[in-house]
């Protein structure tokens, strides 16, 4: 069946980015707002938080087989990672390690929508952090990790970090990536360095269609609900032909490209493109 | 221009306990690699990201982790997991951390330094899954994205506890810009929640630390300092032997299981419902 | 933030679990959860905007003196307008008294 008219997918929040991606009627939440494992540290700092705490586990299938979809929930304190959101996707990822582990297999997809670490709880993120990284590497070894990033707020910090661990990464034209986010090169560097306000300039720099042309992203999709789901299913459908070696592990290629940099120059997005050959580098 | 100035601790850390180092043709300048004896006679890998002067890339001569320091990091332990893969031998990696930060900067960004990062952690991670005994040795600065890629994959954390510690998802000067508070009010907060603190005995109480060391000279170290760290290190190396590859230790402590609660609670809510 | 805590006398039954909203700019989230066997309706508000409590229990004695029901309110404000306020207590009213069988039962609805 096909619907008439696109239903952007940025429009979605979380929970129904979750629903969208899991074949149809096999969404199941766990620890959803009713559980009420809310964040211990925000209230005491004068934050109010919220049910899910920004994340929200979904199981189900994709493509008939089991699987995990996590996702941040961008709008609610720009989707930072603070304890309980950060063990809800480590955790996640941690049962699918296990799964696949005992032979089951279970996909498991991450949409990424963070700024990072949450500031008020500050160590306790960075160690989820550390934790969810670890996850993503060791389950990578039974078959493709997906992440999303579709913007709104882009994914940054640790979480981009986590975004490069991937083994496959779905990108719009609207999603960003990168470690700092331009607010904080501004901050750190100087305006100089960075206009943080600079709209088309941040978007040509680190928005999806360059990560994708850089091959720092695998697929660049329309920001539509039945587009990503389906660029999610044919990671899977074509996973077996086209395994290739996770970008993280890509090194040589990485160290290519530096060696190509003008490091005190001020390379244009279009120089990186040139002179990156991207995956097949 | 980054105007911080260079930490001692991570280069007079690596010199001490290098019993040798050698310049590895090809990397960066501030990835240091060579050899630590460790107690009762076994040899492991000894690496630090440190300042450099000559830097490549302006940002990152302060000892901050940028473009060429994930890839070099990740080159390098990538290199030990292959050297032993075919063999009984799993070689230790110790890394001596003292990171100021990421490099922040325009090239940084358009390159992808977080990808870089990727490389650096995803190795270190392959390698402790691998069975390779993987310790951090926190002698100074340990902040944030820096951290996770030469630090947070360890199967063992190990700091020393003295005033130049900072543990921290940003230093305390962008802390203080970005939330517009004085250093006397962060001070005020991280009293309060030891997750905001910069302290070793703070990052102590979030139960992920294995060992606290309390050294009498952490920016000369003495040879009684040394002795005291090696035993420290070699220790931490032994008790992985004895466990597990995966990070699991970090919220077994007593002070996880109430600081971090949180944490082990949601893993366990998530195992119960899983399947239904 | 605030915090205000209000029970309200209750009689119509609330038969599963209901969740609208969320906690970002302009916006609250409202959760509410059956207390079987209770005859009050325990309202558990917090929010990010202080010095609002007089507005707030007007809206809620007003609310809750046409509608309530024995559940667990608990409404997690981050600076809504009135109007979006209104919307969400109307939103969660009329999904709690829906047709059980009627499947989802949380939703996150209207703008982001």
């Amino acid at each position: 069946m096909t619907r008439p008219v696109a239903q952007p997918f940025t429009e979605f929040r979380a929970r129904d980015r979750v629903r969208a991606l899991l074949d149809p009627g096999t969404f199941r939440e766990i620890l959803d707002p009713f559980a009420r494992v809310e964040s211990p540290h925000l209230a005491l700092q004068g934050i109010v938080p919220q049910g899910d705490d920004g994340a929200v586990i979904g199981r189900g299938t994709i493509d008939g087989v089991s699987a995990v979809v996590v996702a941040l929930d961008g709008a609610f304190q720009g989707g930072g990672i603070g304890e309980v959101s950060g063990a809800k996707l480590a955790s996640s990822l941690e049962q699918a390690v296990n799964d696949n582990r005992n032979g089951t297999p279970t996909r498991a997809v991450i949409l990424l929508e963070t700024g990072g670490i949450r500031l008020q709880e500050a160590n306790l993120g960075l160690l989820a952090i550390s934790e969810i990284h670890s996850a993503i590497v060791e389950l990578r070894s039974f078959g493709p990790v997906v992440g999303v990033v579709v913007g709104t707020v882009g994914c940054f910090g640790g979480m981009g970090i986590a975004a490069g661990l991937t083994s496959h990464l779905i990108m719009t034209r609207g999603g960003r990536l990168s470690l700092n986010g331009p607010e904080v090169i501004e901050t750190e560097a100087g305006i100089e360095e960075l206009d943080s306000s600079d709209r088309a300039g941040i978007w040509a720099m680190i928005g999806g269609a360059q990560r994708v042309a850089i091959g720092q992203a695998e697929t660049l999709v329309d920001d539509d609900a039945d587009a990503v789901a389906a660029a999610v299913r044919d990671v899977y459908r074509t996973a077996p032909a086209t395994a290739v070696p996770a970008r993280s592990t890509r090194i040589a290629a990485g160290r290519r490209l530096l060696a190509a940099v003008d490091p005190t120059g001020r390379p244009t997005p279009t120089d990186i493109r040139n002179l990156s050959t991207g995956g097949s580098l | 221009m980054s105007t911080a100035s260079a930490s001692p601790f991570g280069t007079a850390w690596f010199g001490a306990l290098a019993s040798s180092s050698t310049a590895v043709p090809g990397l960066p300048g501030s990835l240091r690699v060579g050899m630590i004896a460790l107690d009762g006679g076994e040899t492991a890998v000894l690496l630090a990201v440190v300042p450099d002067a000559d830097a490549r890339f302006p940002r990152a001569r302060s000892g901050e982790v940028g473009l060429e320091e994930g890839y070099a990091l990740a080159e390098v332990v990538t290199g030990i997991v292959a050297a032993d893969a075919g063999t009984d031998s799993r070689r230790p990696i110790v890394t001596v951390i003292d990171v100021p930060g990421q490099a922040y900067g325009y090239v940084e960004e358009l390159v992808g330094i977080h990808q870089s990062l990727a490389a650096s952690t995803n190795a270190f991670a392959t390698a402790r899954l691998a069975g390779h005994p993987i310790v951090s040795l926190m002698v100074g600065n340990a902040i944030s994205g820096a951290f996770l890629a030469t630090g947070l994959q360890a199967n063992r954390l190990v700091a020393l506890d003295h005033d130049g510690i900072a543990v921290q998802v940003m230093s305390k000067q962008s802390s203080g810009r970005i939330t517009r508070r004085s250093i006397a009010e962060l001070d005020a907060v991280a009293e309060k929640f030891p997750a905001t603190a910069y302290d070793g005995a703070s990052f102590a109480k979030l139960g992920a630390l294995h060992d606290l060391v309390h050294v009498e000279s952490p920016a000369a170290p003495t040879a009684a300092d040394v002795a005291l760290v090696t035993t420290s290190v070699s220790l931490a190396v032994a008790s992985v032997r004895s466990g597990s590859s995966d990070l699991r230790s970090r919220l077994s402590s007593p002070e996880a299981r109430t600081v971090r609660a949180s944490s082990v609670l949601v893993r366990q809510r998530v195992a119960e419902a899983w399947d239904i | 933030m605030q915090t205000i805590s209000i029970d309200y006398p209750a009689a119509e039954k609330l038969s599963r679990p209901v969740h609208v909203g969320a906690v970002s700019s302009g916006d609250l989230e409202i959760i509410m959860i059956p207390l079987p066997g209770g005859s009050t309706a325990t309202v558990a508000l917090r929010t990010s905007v202080d010095g609002f409590d007089t507005i707030w229990r007007r809206v809620l004695d007003r609310f809750f003196a046409e509608s309530a029901l024995v559940a667990h309110y608990e409404i997690n404000d981050f600076g809504a307008t009135p109007g979006m306020v209104s919307l969400r207590l109307a939103q969660a009213l009329e999904i709690a008294r829906e047709d059980p069988d009627a499947g989802q039962t949380t939703t996150t609805g209207g703008a982001r």
